[in-house]
């Protein structure tokens, strides 16, 4: 029903993002999906990988800042109104989007959205009836 | 607990025979140093005061005050009292506020100081049983000499380890089963951390008990260390232009430090106008010392803002005791007219669960004063919305005006990236140029 994402905190500073993302390669982490959220001060640098749990530990051991969340990913249409369509079964479910980021799909084709909300049952069941399905972590690796 | 002392006829005089004590070491001591050091006959002099005047400690209040400037003004040698032939040592202030002060110690000198020191580590538990790891720097700085002198004098196995070289301490901490840890609070808490990355929880090492001092730390850090470490936490306090550590030490009961009164009188005078106030008022700290002989001062203003109560203490000695000091007027920052502590500062982060490690940095953008203070995110605080995180700001900084009465700018930074200290912390950048 939802996947996992590690978010890891960095500073805003030259070179940290590049600092994280090479921590990252040189331990066989594969990225799948991303996004940044920035502020003057920091960063969220937000990650959908393989072996999330273990990743994340991994980050942790190099001292990074981390911790893994559950998100929903979606398959999603590229029709317009797609977006809307989905945002707007999520709102009708008393469900609040915290932040939202889209990735291209490599074994299952197309584009995917994550989707962060405060509640992914009622989220997840709320698209589940309205036939729009959320993809598991296995189904992208 | 029980009550051990290393010189009990004295610790635990009555008040009477330590004030006899005082007052005839006072009159001798009046008369050394208006005979031998023609700075202090000048300022004696200048005020009108000849030594035959000074029949008591009542007499104290009539003799001029000493400070800082005065012994800057009369380094090296201005204010020696004894031949140098005499003296064997010299000890240097941290110069962490200004220009080095050196001051001079015959062996009577040193013997005493030690002494002091001994009294300090007794007062903890110490014992000859005891492995004591002396972790302040050795050298011109007061603390290492200071505390192994009395660790020596306990008989404790005393380990001369000096401060850094972390892995190192770690090692004789664990490989030689130390007992007791001295050394300055802020490098207690990162050898706590260090130990605890290692893996090591409170029952995984034999200390029982640290003496912490040589800067200024709050009750949250001493809960902190203790927890941490799992042993009970004594502070020292102690300058060298006095003698070094060991001019009062905490007891059992931890709630204040009592000084060597057979050594030292504590006064507690108004800073604005020197006045002298009632025990249990806020003032500067003055200490006269009795002993000194190479290097003896008379009513030197510490600049340490002080309470003192001679209520009776469970752990049996009489002699006056002394708050930690509550601010220093010389580590005080003004920020838009606002006095502002460091120590408030690390009380509102320990309270609110953040480490002690900090960095305020104060500046002036436009002649109005910026106020910033950067303190580590732990992972337990992180979440992985910026809502999270800019929420926990803005409750650090609320928390933070309510405390100062002006709030800073509150960043969350890394782990680690806030510099750890080996010596004396420096928390403050102060960029603006008001001098």
């Amino acid at each position: 029903m939802s996947v996992k994402q590690i978010s890891v905190f960095i500073e805003n500073q030259p070179g940290k993002l590049a600092e994280a993302t090479r921590f990252i390669a040189s331990h066989g982490i594969n990225l799948r999906a991303m996004s940044i959220a920035d502020t003057k001060d920091f960063g969220i640098l937000r990650i959908i990988c393989d072996e999330p749990e273990k990743s994340a530990e991994i980050l942790r051991e190099g001292g990074y800042i981390t911790n893994v969340t559950d998100v929903l990913a979606v398959g999603i249409k590229d029709a317009p109104g797609s977006l809307a369509t989905i945002l707007e079964i999520i709102a009708k479910a008393g469900a609040s989007v915290e932040y939202t980021y889209a990735f291209l799909g490599t074994r299952m084709a197309g584009a995917f959205m994550i989707f962060r909300v405060d509640d992914n049952a009622k989220a997840a069941a709320a698209l589940d009836a309205a036939g729009i399905k959320t993809v598991e972590q296995s189904d992208m690796f | 607990m029980e009550q051990r002392y290393y010189q009990p006829e004295i610790e635990c005089a009555s008040p009477e025979t330590i004030k006899a004590l005082q007052d005839e070491r006072l009159v001798k001591q009046v008369k050394h140093v208006y005979e031998n050091v023609p700075y202090y006959r000048d300022m004696m002099d200048k005020k009108g005061v000849k030594p035959e005047d000074i029949k008591s400690t009542a007499d104290l209040h009539k003799l001029p005050f000493i400070t800082k400037d005065d012994l800057r003004e009369a380094y090296p040698y201005g204010l020696l009292a004894k031949p140098l032939s005499e003296c064997v040592r010299i000890q240097s202030t941290s110069g962490t506020t200004g220009r080095r002060v050196v001051a001079f110690y015959t062996q009577h000198d040193i013997d005493l100081w030690e002494d002091c020191c001994a009294r300090a580590i007794v007062a903890a538990g110490g014992t000859n049983e005891d492995v004591c790891q002396v972790s302040y720097g050795y050298g011109l700085f007061t603390g290492g000499p200071g505390l192994n002198g009395g660790s020596h004098k306990v008989g404790c196995l005393t380990l001369p380890m000096s401060s850094g070289n972390t892995e190192r301490q770690l090692q004789f901490m664990t490989d030689l089963n130390a007992t007791i840890l001295c050394c300055t609070p802020s490098y207690a808490a990162y050898l706590g951390e260090s130990l605890r990355e290692k893996g090591y929880g409170p029952d995984d090492i034999p200390l029982k008990a640290g003496i912490f001092g040589a800067e200024p730390w709050t009750e949250e850090m001493r809960h902190d260390i203790e927890k941490t470490l799992g042993i009970k936490a004594y502070d020292i306090y102690g300058l060298t232009e006095i003698s070094g550590p060991g001019v009062s030490f905490e007891c059992s009961e931890q709630t204040g430090m009592h000084i060597n009164e057979d050594h030292f009188i504590a006064e507690i005078i108004n800073p604005e106008t020197g006045e002298v106030l009632p025990e249990g008022e806020i003032g500067e700290l003055v200490f006269t010392s009795l002993t000194k002989e190479a290097f003896p001062l008379l009513r030197y203003r510490t600049r340490d803002l002080c309470v003192l109560n001679r209520k009776k203490c469970s752990c049996g000695r009489t002699f006056i005791k002394m708050s930690k000091p509550l601010g220093r007027s010389d580590d005080m920052l003004i920020i838009r007219g606002v006095n502002v502590f460091p120590s408030q500062i690390e009380t509102v982060l320990l309270k609110e669960g953040y480490s002690p490690n900090y960095r305020i940095e104060v500046d002036r953008v436009n002649n109005t004063d910026t106020f910033d203070v950067y303190v580590e995110l732990s992972q337990e605080m992180f979440s992985d919305t910026v809502k999270d995180i800019t929420e926990r700001e803005a409750k650090l900084a609320a928390a933070m005006r309510t405390m100062l009465g002006i709030g800073p700018k509150m960043h969350l930074v890394a782990p680690k990236t806030i510099a750890r200290s080996e010596g004396k912390a420096v928390r403050v950048i102060d960029k603006r140029k008001l001098h």
